[in-house]
């Protein structure tokens, strides 16, 4: 039995070294100056011949790297700006929005209901490709095309977090609703009183998937943003290796904070959201 | 006294109703302003020609099937689904079983390996040129053991990294999907078994893999939305004309986007559309028939 375990944990370690060694890479490099950045890096970064030399200890650790991106790269918090401005406006729009459709279709039956909800299912397994040309339409008619509209609005009516919420309102047991309904509360009232504390973990799960998605969603800004200025991060990220070799690996790495601080906050819910998603209607 | 009872209750539907659809409003308006309405006026004009608007039937259609671009692209896509769907969720159901085997202290490899869903795309580029560079680190190791250099994104082998990269990412969240599953199989059944003299690998295939069934019919259904996200990366990664193994359909829609080229477009849309809602409908309905 004892033997079991070991084994079970070295294999699960070996997975787990897919992860950790990227990440103890990329923290690494983050820290080099630009000197080492290109001896180590050169053929990738600056097309020299000869190997990269990766190394999960930087040989002269720095911070430079970090003060040049947060002082001297106005671009980049352009660019965060954006993609913080995007993602804000978006989750708030899902939790005012989605929220309340998620609670009709978890609690109410009406007629059209199934087939609503069938059409919301359709609307979150299509790729974004195959609405691109639809949405184009509108937003063309609109003039929001190259605004900030363009990659919100559309983002506000996903259907993935009307999904995900209705799961986790729909397991409110209903006697409950009815005992609030016989002490005389509005249907408003039992749904801010009663459905949003109870539903409170799928809430935040909807939303920590929605940041996730929309914070590291290309293809709206690709498609509806031509300016460069309005790009969000997740864009333009792979264009600063380019620019600025000295400066890209901490790009990265700061890139990557806010999901992975928000991820590491919230896992629970995380997990509990991912879990619901799989739960049968 | 019974009609008296009956129309209260038909009171209280018409107003429960009422109340769904006020709470489904603002969602229905936004949906139907930005997916719906547009939709239509994209499937009416899969049938019109691009300058006169005139009806031109399924010509369109044709030609997009036609479209020997179009058939790769399906192709390739349907091939990288085929791949790596039943590999992902082979992989994520043992990690899933090797996690619920441990039961205390699982947490550190669950949070390892759910990370990567929440690694932005943009961070990843780096990283992954760096290994898959033809200077790059796997070829240090491939070089080990004798073997020419390789570039590994640019190549043909660039479909392998692609399925690498999903898999990466989506290990952790069809794991915490088997995870429930698993939870949701009571210990006594496998206890009974084992009184019963049954090994551990008879508890796995008669109770373990019959419990996990509506499970898998789930957890293979979000790795399908979740694949279509791929695209990320092999842009990123690739551009717009990426390697012929790694032509997908969502590469092909965005360079008919770019080109303005609306009438393929929408053709093409409304035949993903249909490829996608009628397989849902029938599962739909199998689902439906059993529920009643």
């Amino acid at each position: 039995m004892r033997g079991k375990k070991i084994v079970q944990r070295a294999v699960l370690t070996v997975i787990c070294l897919f992860v950790w060694l990227p990440f103890l890479m990329m923290a690494a490099s983050s820290l080099m100056s630009e000197g080492e950045l290109l001896e180590r890096f050169g053929p990738i970064l600056s097309n020299r011949t000869g190997s990269i030399k990766p190394a999960l200890i930087p040989d002269y650790p720095t911070l430079r790297p970090y003060v040049e991106l947060l002082l001297d790269s106005p671009g980049f918090f352009v660019m965060f700006w954006n993609s913080f401005l995007q993602t804000g406006a978006v989750l708030l729009g899902q939790v005012v929005i989605a929220t309340a459709a998620a609670w009709a279709f978890g609690i109410y039956t009406f007629p059209g209901k199934r087939q609503l909800f069938f059409l919301y299912i359709i609307l979150m397994v299509l790729p974004f490709q195959v609405m691109q040309a639809a949405n184009y339409l509108v937003l063309d008619k609109l003039h929001l095309i190259d605004t900030h509209l363009a990659v919100i609005l559309p983002g506000i009516f996903s259907a993935f977090p009307v999904f995900i919420m209705t799961q986790c309102f729909s397991s409110i047991p209903k006697s409950l609703l009815e005992a609030a309904r016989l002490d005389g509360a509005g249907e408003l009232r039992i749904f801010v009183l009663v459905g949003i504390p109870m539903g409170f973990p799928g809430i935040m799960a909807a939303g920590i998937l929605g940041f996730l998605e929309t914070y590291n969603a290309v293809e709206p800004a690709m498609a509806y943003l031509k300016t460069r200025t309005l790009w969000p991060l997740s864009l333009y990220l792979p264009n600063i290796t380019a620019d600025k070799v000295s400066v890209a690996w901490a790009a990265s790495a700061v890139a990557m904070m806010p999901p992975v601080l928000l991820f590491l906050a919230g896992q629970t819910y995380l997990e509990q959201g991912i879990a619901l998603s799989g739960v049968k209607e | 006294m019974r009609r008296n009872n009956n129309r209260k209750r038909n009171n209280r539907n018409r107003k429960e109703a009422g109340g769904a659809y006020a709470f489904l409003l603002p969602s229905l308006l936004g949906t139907a302003l930005f997916v719906v309405l547009p939709y239509a006026e994209l499937i009416r004009r899969s049938f019109c020609s691009s300058i006169g608007r005139e009806f031109v039937g399924l010509r369109n259609y044709i030609q997009v099937l036609n479209n020997t671009t179009f058939r790769l692209a399906v192709f390739n896509t349907c091939r990288f689904l085929i791949v790596c769907i039943p590999l992902l969720l082979l992989l994520s159901l043992f990690t899933a079983v090797m996690i619920s085997g441990l039961k205390e202290k699982g947490n550190t490899y669950k949070t390892t390996l759910l990370l990567p869903m929440a690694v932005p795309v943009a961070s990843i580029v780096l990283l992954w040129r760096v290994i898959f560079h033809s200077q790059g680190l796997l070829n240090q190791v491939t070089a080990i053991l004798g073997a020419e250099p390789v570039d590994w994104i640019n190549g043909s082998t660039a479909f392998g990294v692609l399925v690498f990269t999903y898999i990466w990412k989506n290990l952790g969240y069809d794991m915490i999907l088997w995870l429930a599953g698993l939870s949701s199989i009571s210990d006594q059944q496998y206890e009974a078994a084992r009184v019963d003299g049954a090994g551990a690998f008879s508890c796995f295939w008669y109770i373990t893999m019959p419990g996990l069934k509506k499970t898998m019919v789930l957890t293979a259904a979000l790795s399908l939305f979740n694949s279509f996200k791929v695209f990320r990366e092999a842009y990123l990664l690739a551009g717009d004309y990426p390697n012929e193994s790694i032509y997908m359909l969502q590469h092909l829609f965005n360079n008919w986007f770019l080109s303005l080229d609306i009438q393929k477009m929408s053709a093409a849309s409304v035949l993903l559309l249909l490829a996608i809602a009628v397989p849902v409908l029938i599962y739909n309905r199998m689902q439906g028939r059993n529920i009643d």
